[in-house]
């Protein structure tokens, strides 16, 4: 279906490309030696670990690099030209006209003191490619083709006045107003909701299809670019591991690194019946300051020493119910009670044994651990504040907590700066566990990191709680993490409960609607899986 | 299952790892690409804390001493010569380094400390605390501190002590103001909201979570709130409500010999006698403001954007 037979001419051609990088007073290799080739039409998909090089490789095929890196080696040819020794005013003729580039961040690439319209002819107009007047108008039948709602007036629009799936897909019809030979996709579903990422994948790829324009999609999600993709092209550490055509790839790959990257979608929890309740949330309603419910009577049951994940998209009120019970958005209603007894709503009247054995873990460990304070100060802190350690007991409970979450105390020292993202985020399960709670929050802890890490932050977190019988609330909004790690399984949708149970009972039909939705939005690595929920 | 996943190991896993240096290290290396007008501002800095600190050794006579002879000239006894009372110029110079600079140091203190903690405290509380606050700031803000400074000496008097508070406190509004604004950045971060759902106490999360990571803006405005303290201070000597005698001062020395400059066409050494003290303040102002501009180039990361 993906791969047409015809044979199709060279486009790019990229041929043992080097880039280095300039940080901490030296050049550092970022891209060693890559080749990349691309033919007119094609998709290809460039995947690999953050750091891997992927967006690098990207801007690279336009004969860009940001500021602060340079090509150190290697060819890019295009129409003959090499574009690596071009001058910067003979690349700009080729930006914006023969290439294009769609951001992750829709919301933080548009300028949001202009309208949609202006926004996206505005490269072609000052390239004088088309008057006015047939810029707007092709921009125009350009939102019909991504199916935006009211295509003759969504471009008099605001970007705030838009979703970001509409901002995405706008940003898409911008890239393709110039006709343009290639265009860099640089993860433009990664920031959005599973349910809106179906719809913009689908108008990607018919709109790519249909104009027979060449594109390189880079992601980090090997099942996204198996719907997208003629060929995929795996990197890691600035090389490529392996390059095939897609049913190949996913079939058998040949590296055993490219099977790593769907490291999380191999574990699978076994459900364990529930015993006693350690927490239970009655009714509850929540809202911040005046402003509408963000929580609308909900109920939570957490049975000790078990996992429950609370799934939802964006403004489901995950993290708001998550709020609510650690006391920092006190509920308008309602109950919240923990162990038999029940909590007071604020955090200023919940005593300190009360805060002790429920604690937190976040998103981003940058912004959860303070940059100034060493590791030995984070995880120590709750240390002294709970139970009172001090002097030498201090320390060596702090490398005890090291060693349970697999580090050693080579690390006690450091800083957050000097940590790898995976390493942060077991320091700071390691801050929870200093504290002995019974019960730990998870908020999106396993989101922003790579596949590989997530696996080996999801197996820590089974392993502790196996040992030390810690119950988890674990909020996520990915299918796959939720399969990999809960007993029992809250569907959250604007601010209501909308099922919980047992996990098998929740991922097996009959489903409500909601629920079937969002189980059937998850990409699954089968590469006919988009057109197969596009016909249901 | 996969080789890759049983080779992974935590305590491996490696990314944007910085090279861990030493303050005296970071120190070195910053140093070493400081520009000239940082150099210079570091040498006029300290060799006027020098001349403060020294200030008895490197005086030739006592500051209040008084010779024989008024506004004698310029010569070999008195270098600078003497005032109207006869007292050496050179010595109070020297002097008035010590006593200048001291004062305006333990004012800048003072005001940092007030305005910062009730900056800080403004910006974790919000709210009615916030308000109350900040407006009282407005108020405080709106009357020309300079006058208004005079009016307080006048009413409580004009003694070292009083300076040193009066001044603390009306320059305390701009620190507030500052620490209120890069407070309201930091206190949302999670680490303090992790801090508060600790159950730490308001004192910790002030001087351990926030203040550690406001402190660059609040180095380099010290530097330059210092700047002001010591010209208001020289200004409010130069009205003669300030630093009172026999206690030397650069602010009054420019008003006890002020009417010298009159004479330059008779002798230029002496009508040079008022702008000596004049040129003490500018010069550390000067000097200041070089290193406190450097600094803050070095901590905004405005200088990754002009590589």
């Amino acid at each position: 279906m993906s791969t047409s037979k015809k044979s199709r001419s060279l486009l790019l051609d990229i041929r043992n490309i080097s880039i280095e990088g300039y940080s901490d007073e030296a050049w550092h290799p970022i891209i060693k030696g890559v080749d990349l080739q691309i033919n007119r039409g094609e998709v290809l998909g460039l995947i690999g670990e953050s750091g891997a090089g992927k967006s690098t490789l990207g801007l690279a095929a336009m004969g860009f690099v940001r500021a602060g890196c340079r090509f150190t080696g290697g060819s890019i040819s295009f129409e003959g030209k090499d574009l690596t020794k071009l001058s910067e005013k003979e690349k700009q003729k080729l930006w914006g006209t023969k290439f294009s580039y769609v951001a992750q961040s829709a919301a933080a690439a548009f300028n949001p003191a202009h309208t949609l319209l202006n926004q996206t002819i505005e490269s072609s107009l000052s390239h004088n490619l088309e008057t006015k007047e047939t810029l707007q108008k092709n921009a125009v039948q350009l939102y019909r083709e991504m199916q935006l709602p009211n295509p003759e007036e969504i471009g008099d629009r605001y970007p705030h006045q838009v979703s970001g799936g509409q901002l995405q897909r706008t940003m898409t019809a911008m890239a393709m107003t110039s006709k343009p030979d290639l265009i860099i996709f640089d993860e433009p579903t990664t920031a959005l909701d599973v349910t809106t990422q179906v719809n913009v994948l689908a108008t990607i790829r018919s709109i790519v299809k249909e104009h027979q324009t060449a594109a390189i999609y880079i992601t980090h999600d090997l099942a996204v670019v198996a719907q997208m993709a003629d060929r995929i092209q795996v990197l890691r550490y600035g090389e490529t591991i392996e390059v095939a055509e897609t049913n190949q790839m996913l079939k058998s790959p040949n590296q055993e690194y490219t099977k790593s990257l769907w490291a999380v979608r191999s574990i699978q929890k076994k459900t364990q019946k529930k015993e006693d309740t350690i927490l239970k949330i009655e009714n509850i309603d929540a809202s911040y300051g005046s402003g509408p419910m963000v929580l609308k009577n909900i109920d939570i049951n957490v049975p000790t020493g078990r996992t429950v994940a609370i799934v939802g998209e964006s403004g489901s009120g995950k993290s708001t119910a998550a709020r609510s019970i650690t006391g920092l958005l006190p509920p308008t209603n309602g109950k919240i009670i923990f162990q038999g007894r029940k909590l007071p709503a604020r955090l200023s009247e919940r005593s300190k044994e009360d805060l002790r054995r429920i604690q937190m873990i976040y998103q981003s460990p940058d912004t959860s651990m303070n940059p100034r304070h060493t590791v030995r100060d984070i995880i120590g802190r709750p240390l002294k504040f709970y139970h009172g350690v001090v002097g030498n007991r201090y320390t060596e409970k702090v490398i005890e907590l090291l060693r349970m979450i697999e580090l050693d105390e080579s690390f006690i020292d450091r800083l957050p700066e000097e940590l790898s993202g995976g390493q942060k985020q077991r320091i700071c399960i390691a801050r929870a566990l200093a504290a002995e709670p019974d019960l730990i929050i998870c908020d999106e802890v396993t989101s922003a990191l790579d596949q590989i890490v997530q696996e080996g932050i999801l197996k820590l977190l089974l392993r502790l709680q196996k040992e030390l019988k810690i119950s988890y609330i674990f909020i996520t909004h990915d299918i796959a993490t939720v399969k990999a790690i809960a007993d029992e399984v809250v569907v959250m949708h604007q601010g209501s409960v909308v099922e919980q149970g047992l996990k098998k009972d929740i991922f097996s039909p009959p489903h409500p609607d909601y629920t079937k939705l969002l189980l059937s939005s998850v990409p699954e690595m089968d590469p006919k899986w988009l057109t197969r929920i596009l016909k249901q | 299952m996969s080789n890759a996943s049983n080779q992974y190991s935590a305590k491996n896993e490696v990314s944007n790892v910085y090279v861990r240096r030493t303050i005296f290290q970071r120190s070195l290396i910053a140093l070493s690409k400081a520009p000239f007008t940082a150099w210079l501002g570091m040498i006029i800095v300290s060799s006027y804390f020098f001349v403060a600190i020294f200030a008895p050794y490197l005086a030739p006579y006592g500051e209040a001493q008084i010779f024989k002879v008024p506004y004698a000239p310029w010569d070999s006894v008195h270098i600078f010569g003497t005032d109207r009372l006869g007292r050496d110029i050179l010595s109070r110079l020297i002097y008035g380094a010590r006593n200048t600079m001291g004062i305006a140091l333990t004012t800048t203190f003072l005001a940092f400390l007030i305005g910062v903690g009730f900056g800080l405290l403004s910006a974790i509380l919000r709210g009615w605390v916030d308000q109350i606050l900040a407006r009282f700031v407005d108020i405080l803000m709106a009357i020309p501190s300079l006058i208004f400074a005079l009016m307080l000496l006048s009413i409580f008097g004009s003694t070292a002590l009083n300076l040193i508070l009066i001044i603390a406190v009306l320059d305390s509004t701009r620190v507030f103001r500052l620490a209120r604004a890069v407070g309201m950045n930091v206190v949302v971060m999670e680490y303090v909201e992790a801090a508060r759902l600790r159950g730490e106490k308001i004192s910790w999360i002030m001087g351990r979570e926030i203040l550690p990571n406001i402190l660059p803006p609040l180095v380099a405005e010290f530097g330059l709130r210092f700047c002001y303290v010591f010209l208001m201070i020289a200004s409010l000597s130069f009205l003669g409500v300030g630093i009172q005698p026999p206690t030397a001062d650069w602010g009054s020395m420019v008003r006890d010999t002020g009417e010298l400059i009159q004479f330059a066409a008779y002798d230029v050494t002496a009508a040079m006698t008022p702008i000596l003290p004049a040129a003490a303040i500018g010069i550390l102002t000067i000097g200041v403001n070089f290193v406190v501009d450097w600094f803050l180039y070095l901590t905004s990361g405005l200088k990754d954007e002009h590589q």
